[in-house]
């Protein structure tokens, strides 16, 4: 069987990529993207953990954080069609009306 | 089974009162749509009967997931105050600035379910699921003047760096479960009490991860990047009941969550707490003092007062939580009556948010200036006023815990911060006008609104003991 710790490690390495991405992309989208990333990074980790605990209260709990995902995935995409309708742009350097 | 819906029925009143006001939405008229407000704060005021009668019997409910104990009885009372003060203060602004009214109520009672739930929630996964429907919810509030190009920006800021914390603090509940196969803190509580105390790295990991995640949202040293912009562009009325009510759910769970199992027989929990606690101070105060813009000046300000209750944590005794809780309720009762006048003297479009549309205010509008200026002087902690006396409880508290160099850095911050609010009493009473800002007369919901923070901060100012009792009570965090 395939020890925790390389699942452990895997989530991490995903977790990472997807916070270096959301502090390093410009897309909104892109960004967003590297969100849902970290979130399944944390799922695998969650399943990973039901496994060798023997306990199915993390994959449960997964069913969760998928729906919660999809949720903000909702919400987050339409907030980003009524700012794409008055800033006609995607880039998060052009959001900067409110700057000193 | 009726046991359990009783020591949930504040959650079920304001779901079904939430679900109610976006139902009847479509066929109140558009012109009698302040009904909805009417109907929404009868729901926020049902739901505080409710709250009081969890309170006669409190234990846990369904399956050990949700306990009505003095901790949650307090704090759901305490976000159905700032949710009922925000419905009373958007009556008007909603009519004034056209903007649709069902929602606005509906979302403002599931965010206050969603903060009932943190409050209440005693396994890991239901507060996750009370955190993202609070969070949501606030996410459309924060972008609901929808043409209005700050507001798309704060709301999609907001989004994206509450996501990003979201995600951070579902990893450390992750590590949690990992840690004990659990994620309900009285079983976590139990199993690392039988194993002799924590696994080391695991606790470090969950605890570092949940601060950064529940630092954004009380925006916290270094976290706090967000907060100015996010509070500069969505709208006012939004902005008072995002500045507190999410803020102190948030608090709430790092109670529960710091002050339990997992920082046991370590040192790591104590310095996070007070570094944040320096940072979020001094970031917060000196940044307000070069602001132009009233909106952001507060903004810059509710960053310095997360630093002050962050100070009651650092403390760590039962003192410095009940402290914690105290200094909550007061902060409510200014910081939301401040935004929502700040709202009003806005006017249309809420164009005049410059500190220079300010002059002269209090020749043309002495009323308004007095109830703002009696709000800035709480936020600055003096003498009467009840943020004064929640800031001396909390620092008092660190004293106790012989913090010295933490409560002198508080003292000075506190100190600096007289400076940028007696700035805008200064504009208003002693500068010449004729003021910019909307001078119209303040509508009765807002006035009562207003009345409500104000005779609450003298009352707690003037008369803290009774109230302080309660406050003492919250320091049990878990039920027994």
């Amino acid at each position: 069987m395939v020890p925790l710790s390389y699942y452990l490690a895997l989530s991490a390495v995903l977790f990472i990529l997807g916070t270096a991405g959301f502090a390093l992309r410009r897309n909104i989208i892109t960004i967003f993207m590297c969100i849902e990333l970290m979130l399944n990074a944390v799922n695998l980790a969650l399943i990973a953990f039901s496994r060798f605990l023997s306990d199915l209260g993390g994959q449960l709990f997964v069913f969760f954080v998928i729906v919660v995902a999809a949720a903000e995935a909702t919400v987050g995409l339409a907030i980003i069609i009524a700012l794409y309708r008055n800033h006609e742009s995607l880039s998060v350097d052009k959001l900067d009306s409110m700057k000193l | 089974m009726t046991g359990d819906i009783i020591r949930l029925f504040p959650e079920i009143v304001l779901g079904v009162s939430g679900i109610l006001v976006i139902l009847f939405a479509p066929f109140v008229p558009p012109r009698r749509q302040s009904l909805l407000g009417w109907f929404a704060l009868f729901g926020v005021v049902a739901a505080g009967a409710a709250d009081a009668l969890t309170a006669r019997d409190p234990g846990l409910a369904f399956g050990g997931s949700v306990s009505a104990d003095s901790f949650s009885v307090y704090f759901i009372a305490l976000f159905l105050l700032v949710a009922g003060v925000t419905i009373l203060g958007s009556i008007h602004y909603l009519e004034r600035e056209n903007l649709p009214a069902g929602e606005f109520y509906a979302l403002i009672l599931l965010a206050t379910l969603g903060m009932a739930l943190m409050a209440a929630g005693l396994d890991l996964v239901l507060v996750f699921l009370g955190l993202e429907l609070s969070s949501l919810s606030t996410y459309i509030l924060a972008g609901y003047r929808r043409h209005d190009k700050r507001s798309n920006e704060a709301s999609l800021k907001y989004f994206l760096l509450g996501s990003f914390a979201t995600a951070f603090f579902l990893y450390g509940i992750a590590f949690v479960y990992g840690l004990s196969g659990t994620t309900n803190l009285m079983t976590l509580a139990r199993r690392v009490g039988a194993a002799g105390g924590p696994n080391r790295t695991f606790a470090a990991v969950a605890l570092l991860l949940i601060f950064v995640g529940l630092g954004f949202k009380v925006s916290a040293a270094p976290f706090q990047i967000w907060t100015p912009d996010v509070y500069q562009g969505a709208p006012a009325p939004v902005v008072a009941f995002l500045s507190v009510g999410p803020k102190a759910a948030a608090f709430a769970v790092l109670l529960r969550v710091f002050f339990g199992p997992l920082s046991e027989g370590s040192h790591m929990a104590f310095w996070l707490l007070w570094l944040s606690a320096i940072l979020t101070m001094c970031l917060g105060n000196l940044a307000a003092i070069w602001q132009s813009n009233v909106k952001r000046l507060l903004a810059y300000s509710a960053i310095a007062q997360a630093g002050y209750i962050l100070v009651g944590f650092a403390a760590g005794s039962a003192d410095g939580r009940s402290a914690v809780s105290f200094y909550l309720v007061t902060y409510a009762l200014m910081n939301t009556g401040a935004f929502l006048l700040v709202a009003q003297l806005a006017g249309g479009g809420e164009g005049r948010t410059e500190i220079d549309d300010y002059k002269g205010l209090a020749r043309e509008c002495p009323g308004k200036a007095a109830v703002l200026s009696v709000l800035l002087l709480s936020l600055s902690g003096i003498p009467t006023t009840a943020g004064f006396l929640g800031k001396f409880y909390l620092f008092r508290a660190a004293v106790d815990s012989h913090l010295i160099a933490l409560t002198i850095i508080a003292v000075l911050n506190s100190v600096v911060s007289v400076y940028y609010y007696f700035r805008l009493i200064v504009v208003m009473y002693m500068e010449e006008g004729p003021a910019a800002v909307s001078t119209a007369r303040l509508p009765g919901s807002l006035w009562a609104a207003l009345a409500v923070s104000v005779a609450g901060i003298f009352y707690l100012g003037i008369f803290p003991s009774a109230f302080l009792e309660f406050a003492r009570l919250t320091s049990n965090l878990l039920p027994h």
